[in-house]
């Protein structure tokens, strides 16, 4: 149980993975790394593809990301249409891509492929947590 | 290049809006006409395989159903699903079917009757379509996706929203034609560019229509088929490939990683090479898609996609005529039933009975369908 404060609407309540949102409710963005092989994932995994192992710490993402593609959606899925428009968006720190949304402040004309962004934690009014990506 | 497998029946509903009737109909439509083009009787058929994507219907398991209304039992019947993809994913264990000898005939059946739900409500079941836990509660939806397929496609080689708009353009030209497609209105390049915004940078006509429809293959091994058929179209390459669901995984989203590879195994099973291919089909049912299938297929080398659309060489008369029925785009894309509509087309073609689409003396031909965003990739290159 847990996971179904991520996101809007969650679509998972149990998962291996509910400390993702408990580091959420600290403010922390977080993927999982591989103790045994060092593989870091994101979104996070509770096993490791590459060496079959289970055993994972939870690391911070930090720093600046890089916008590899966005959209700004003016329709959207049942359950989502009070958001429109809203913008997702892929972004890569240091090699681990998060997918998710871009801030309201950020103007669709001051998007661009390549600009630098940093990943913030967002508590939704409904007390639904997300991240966002932001301009630095 | 094995001759051993062929193609010796194809069958489509009309793909429209709302179609009146029940599942079992509508595969009906496709069948009788796949049957009738062959020249067989169910007796005739050794197993079906039937293909969508379920969750659109209230019937639990359709192919128990589809397989009795069809006249299908006691021979074997199971469900295949590869979302949009599902077709072509028959027509890949099919053939595997016939190759084993188990089967000296199968057929394949796609369908899809989407209009039971709403144009939102499908939307949301598209995005389920995604990972569910980390992309899904985001809102994403299927011209999201392959708009930020787009967006990176921009940014790497300077294609543009105007290319876009000429392929929608072409697809409009051809569907026009098509008596089967659900969108047969003429669109000019201006409407396209003028268009309400879906998900920037993809407007109202860069996406395909949902659709309600039908398609239906018959399968045989060659010496059935030699039998049997005047015209058999043979399988000489396959190919399928997958790429992560979810989108963090991909390496590029300036085109798609599942269509590359199944591209490169269909034509070497095949032994031909992209500038063999007289005439294809490929899964646009975005803009996007399309100019990226050029580029995935080897038409056209990464980033000159765009030089095949501004140059025309994708009509009738050009180096690779490519969705000449309309596409995805003008002729709706009923989910399950895609990639043998597609499959249907390639075959008309080579066998010369593509009426006022014919690409004169086609001899190899080559479908392209994608099922989710790049997820599964199937390419099957054709031949007389």
């Amino acid at each position: 149980m847990g996971f179904e404060k991520f996101g809007r609407i969650s679509f998972t309540s149990q998962t291996k993975l509910s400390a993702f949102v408990d580091y959420l409710e600290k403010g922390e963005l977080r993927a999982t790394k591989c103790k045994q092989c060092g593989k870091v994932f994101f979104p996070p995994r509770a096993d490791c593809d590459a060496c079959l192992g289970s055993d994972m710490e939870w690391v911070k993402i930090e720093g600046t990301g890089k916008l590899v593609s966005f959209t700004e959606a003016q329709y959207a899925p049942t359950g989502f249409e009070a958001d429109v428009p809203y913008t997702l968006a892929l972004a890569d720190f240091d090699g681990v891509r998060v997918f998710g949304r871009m801030s309201r402040d950020v103007p669709l004309d001051g998007m661009k492929v390549g600009m630098a962004v940093k990943a913030e934690v967002v508590a939704m009014p409904d007390g639904q947590l997300t991240y966002q990506f932001i301009r630095l | 290049m094995s001759k051993d497998v062929a193609i010796i029946g194809v069958g489509q509903s009309a793909f429209v809006r709302n179609y009146e009737g029940s599942i079992r109909e509508l595969a009906f439509e496709a069948f009788r006409e796949a049957v009738q083009d062959a020249g067989i009787s169910s007796r005739d058929i050794g197993a079906s395989l039937i293909c969508s994507a379920p969750e659109y219907d209230k019937q639990r398991s359709p192919s128990g159903l589809i397989a009795e209304y069809l006249g299908l039992n006691p021979q074997p019947t199971f469900m295949l699903e590869s979302v949009c993809s599902s077709s072509t994913t028959g027509i890949r264990v099919g053939y595997s079917l016939i190759k084993s000898g188990l089967h000296d005939i199968v057929l394949v059946l796609g369908f899809q009757k989407m209009s039971e739900i709403s144009s939102a409500d499908s939307q949301e079941r598209m995005g389920r379509g995604a990972d569910i836990m980390w992309e899904a509660p985001f809102g994403t939806m299927m011209p999201a996706y392959y708009a930020m397929h787009a967006q990176a496609h921009f940014a790497r080689y300077g294609s543009t929203e105007e290319d876009l708009a000429l392929i929608r353009v072409k697809s409009s030209k051809y569907g026009v034609l098509n008596e089967k497609a659900v969108y047969r209105k003429e669109i000019t390049l201006e409407q396209a560019l003028t268009a309400p915004p879906v998900s920037t940078p993809l407007k109202r006509f860069d996406c395909c229509a949902n659709a309600d429809g039908a398609s239906c293959i018959i399968m045989a091994g060659a010496a059935r088929a030699k039998e049997i058929s005047k015209k058999p179209v043979w399988i000489l390459g396959l190919g399928a490939a997958t790429a992560p669901m979810t989108l963090t995984g991909r390496d590029a989203l300036d085109g798609l990683n599942c269509a590359r590879l199944a591209a490169k195994q269909a034509y070497e099973m095949a032994g031909v090479k992209p500038q063999d291919i007289d005439v294809a089909e490929v899964h646009d049912c975005f803009t996007i898609a399309e100019l990226m299938a050029y580029e995935n297929l080897g038409f056209a080398e990464p980033g000159k996609g765009v030089e095949l659309i501004r140059e025309g060489q994708t009509y009738i008369g050009g180096k690779i005529p490519v969705n000449v029925d309309g596409g995805l785009l003008s002729k709706g894309h009923p989910i399950g039933a895609t990639g043998g509509s597609q499959v249907r087309t390639i075959v008309l073609q080579l066998r010369g009975e593509a009426g006022n689409i014919q690409v004169p003396g086609a001899e190899i031909g080559l479908v392209h369908n994608i099922g989710g965003v790049g997820i599964y990739g199937n390419v099957v290159i054709m031949g007389r």
